[in-house]
């Protein structure tokens, strides 16, 4: 698939998972443009999973917390999933002590969520035969 | 150190990055350095979203080292609080819909030694933050 590009982010299909790479420092300012980019996105259909790369941001505050959280709750009501990858300290400091980890999922490295992600799929699929 | 910006979320990254800059001389680690530029975002970016309600208005940032101690403030004449101790708990927030996470002075507090607040209905918001840098070198 190719990488469309976008201000403040560029995005990649996987089969049913939407990887995010955000990269510019993820405020209030950059968060407006995501929301509703990555929104268009899930709305156009056939996404189940989330992925949220951080390996280019330096810097969130809690309006990050905020785009995330509303992404995950979208996915959630359809069974899916939200990850993040490749996290920095600075930012992993905000996602530890506002408690978002109990929600979402991290990674070291976006193949290895795409790759439990995607685990998770089959698990569900082997199940309902 | 005293810096006027306009209300508009672009402003919201100067903010901090000028405040950042004026307290390298203090020598603060990068942890530190992320503080208190978090602590600055979610100030400034309060004053847009909720003091001027995304109207055009004036925010003022004032700085002063004070010994190791750095002094933030951050000032609007937006719509003001009406009760400053609801708004400062924890996930409440008066704009759900927008999907502010109700963090903000949470943060504040989380990543500040001091933190007080001033405001009136009608009259603006004044956010008050200390922080000793060096502390943890030290110890």
């Amino acid at each position: 698939m190719m990488l469309q590009e976008k201000k403040c982010m560029h995005y990649e299909l996987v089969g049913n998972c939407l990887v995010i790479y955000v990269t510019d420092d993820l405020d209030h300012h950059a968060v407006t443009s995501l929301r509703e980019y990555s929104d268009g996105l899930i709305e156009a259909g056939n996404i189940k999973h989330l992925v949220f790369d951080f390996a280019q941001v330096g810097f969130m505050d809690s309006s990050g917390i905020g785009l995330i959280m509303g992404r995950y709750k979208k996915v959630m009501f359809l069974g899916g999933r939200t990850a993040v990858t490749r996290v920095g300290d600075v930012v992993n400091r905000i996602f530890t002590l506002s408690g978002l980890y109990q929600i979402i999922e991290k990674y070291d490295t976006v193949e290895e969520a795409l790759q439990m992600l995607q685990k998770s799929n089959r698990k569900k699929e082997g199940k309902k035969k | 150190m005293k810096l006027v910006i306009e209300s508009v979320s672009e402003n919201e990254a100067f903010a901090r990055t000028v405040v950042a800059a004026y307290i390298t001389r203090l020598d603060p680690t990068l942890e530190e350095l992320a503080d208190v530029k978090t602590a600055v975002s979610e100030a400034v970016t309060n004053s847009i979203i909720h003091g001027y309600v995304g109207k055009k208005g004036e925010i003022t940032v004032n700085c002063q080292i004070h010994g190791k101690e750095v002094e933030i403030e951050v000032i609007d004449q937006g719509v003001g609080i009406a009760d400053i101790p609801k708004a400062m708990e924890p996930l409440y927030t008066t704009k759900p819909e927008w999907e502010r996470s109700g963090m903000g002075f949470a943060f504040m507090e989380a990543f500040m030694d001091v933190l007080e607040v001033e405001s009136e209905p009608g009259r603006g918001t004044k956010v008050v933050m200390r922080k000793e840098i060096g502390k943890e070198q030290e110890e």
